[in-house]
């Protein structure tokens, strides 16, 4: 988003994107529920080179007991990225950056969430970020809300995420690393596909009227192809093999 | 924190008045409050401004000094902007360190500054890769009454408009100051952000104390001199149809000319 200069060829005439895509198109995403055994739901993501697991505890009682709120139930939400998850070890104590993206993936689940049933409880969201390629809050928030499903907590919808961004003067899906460091604009967008709302919008870089408008519906489309794979995860799990028992 | 039996009735009020095309001051809906910017407040600093928002006050400090670049951005000057609530502020208001509420309240401001390119950081640089100007912008807010974010960057905007950066000369790989050679900062552009908050159906533009406790969702944009968008921050515990982030985006555009005029007044 600095515009730094740089050799790579973020587009060719072809269309063709620096890792081999078109500009319509994500990278390869496999989410599967279910991968940790103490964890009340767990999700693991592989979206492009990040690889994120989600671990979801709850509704349980709420330690501090100051924090518990007698209407409805809260939810907490850690993203945390491992020390070697980028090229420069990243020291292990949580960043501004990742307070940040805790408190906006945090906001971007809960509108899906009817934790109104359960007063005085919390649901805890762990997010480790093991491996790091740019959008790695979307695929945060994708595993985030399949872990959540996986769960059994009541949802209105699931939230899925995806971004789309200004690369070479045109608008893509899925910024991947590169283009987020020489591109010109980065929006993540999270979606409920169901009830059609944006639960996590940023920006980062210079959009004009129009090219915000279309990157919204580029990332939104992104985010129900995500949709689709969020469902094929769950129904793998509970209903073993894609069957629809 | 649990709601009150008051703090229901309070949402019941501002909603109702909503709905008869009211908000709870009488403004417009798509009208901030009264803006008042003073600079030039703090003479030991390189850039002050003292800014308020209605009652919301924010006092912003801008420091210069010689740093060292960011390791991937040798040919870049440096800018670091963070925010604190005092305690004098509000009675909820602690003394410590920042909540995710305040890191995101910098976080959000630094992003609009940095994004919108205000500042042409590459004539920032002493000696490359090695020593660059660092512009420190620091906000305190000493009176909260809602909206933090716009009030802030407002503070931010004005305060670096109206600084002087210091010059300084390498002399065996160390910066030396050299004295009375102020020169105005190397601006490109003036980024406006426009906080707006949802309410049921409604987008209200820079929401007071009262109405942000009510708010279902809210979103900042910030835009360029072009009346380009550059950032964009969405918060709250709901979330915004595309519809109404098409509206939104109009408002803000519309909304910030007026402001912008009046930061533009502020040069130093």
């Amino acid at each position: 988003m600095g515009g730094r200069e740089s050799t790579l060829v973020l587009l060719d005439k072809n269309g063709i994107r620096c890792d081999g895509r078109k500009i319509d198109e994500p990278r390869k995403i496999m989410i599967k529920a279910g991968v940790l055994k103490n964890a009340d739901g767990s999700a693991y993501i592989e979206f492009g080179d990040n690889k994120i697991i989600a671990g979801v505890f709850g509704p349980r009682d709420v330690h501090p007991k100051h924090l518990s709120n007698t209407d409805t139930g809260i939810l907490r939400c850690r993203y945390h990225m491992s020390p070697f998850s980028v090229t420069e070890r990243k020291n292990p104590a949580p960043s501004r950056r990742e307070i940040e993206i805790s408190k906006v993936i945090k906001e971007a689940l809960l509108p899906s969430l009817m934790l109104e049933k359960f007063p005085r409880t919390v649901v805890d969201v762990f997010i480790e970020v093991l491996q790091a390629d740019g959008g790695s809050r979307c695929a945060a928030i994708d595993a985030a809300s399949v872990a959540l499903a996986d769960a059994g907590i009541p949802m209105r919808d699931m939230v899925c995420a995806c971004a789309a961004g200004k690369v070479a003067d045109t608008i893509v899906l899925d910024v991947n690393n590169e283009e987020d460091q020489a591109g010109q604009a980065d929006m993540p967008v999270g979606y409920m596909p169901n009830l059609n709302k944006v639960t996590l919008l940023q920006l980062d870089g210079v959009l004009t009227r129009d090219e915000y408008k279309k990157c919204i519906d580029t990332a939104i489309g992104g985010c129900k192809l995500v949709y689709q794979i969020q469902k094929k995860a769950l129904t793998d799990k509970f209903f073993e093999n894609g069957g629809n028992q | 924190m649990t709601s009150s039996v008051l703090d229901q009735l309070k949402r019941k009020e501002i909603v109702d008045l909503l709905d008869q095309g009211k908000r709870i001051d009488g403004r417009a809906f798509d009208q901030s409050r009264p803006l008042s910017i003073e600079t030039g407040v703090i003479s030991k600093a390189n850039g002050s401004a003292r800014v308020r928002l209605g009652d919301t006050e924010i006092v912003t400090g801008i420091k210069i000094q010689p740093d060292k670049p960011f390791p991937d951005l040798g040919d870049k000057g440096i800018f670091i902007c963070t925010a604190e609530i005092l305690p004098l502020a509000h009675p909820d208001a602690e003394p410590g360190p920042p909540g995710e509420d305040v890191i995101e309240l910098a976080r959000v401001v630094d992003r609009g500054i940095r994004e919108s390119g205000m500042i042409d950081m590459s004539k920032l640089v002493l000696e490359k890769d090695k020593s660059v100007i660092g512009i420190f912008a620091d906000n305190s807010v000493v009176d909260h009454d809602g909206n933090l974010f716009d009030a802030c960057s407002y503070a931010t905007t004005a305060a670096i408009l109206s600084c002087k950066i210091p010059k300084w000369e390498i002399k065996n790989a160390v910066p030396v100051l050299v004295e009375d050679h102020e020169s105005s900062p190397p601006i490109t552009t003036i980024p406006v952000s426009i906080t707006m908050g949802r309410i049921g159906e409604h987008i209200l533009v820079d929401p007071n104390a009262e109405e942000w406790e009510c708010i279902d969702a809210r979103i900042t944009i910030t835009t360029n001199s072009d009346g380009n968008i550059c950032a964009l921050q969405k918060g709250g515990k709901n979330g915004f149809t595309v519809d109404q982030l098409s509206k939104c985006a109009d408002i803000a555009i519309s909304a910030a000319t007026k402001i912008r005029e009046r930061l533009k007044q502020t040069k130093g």
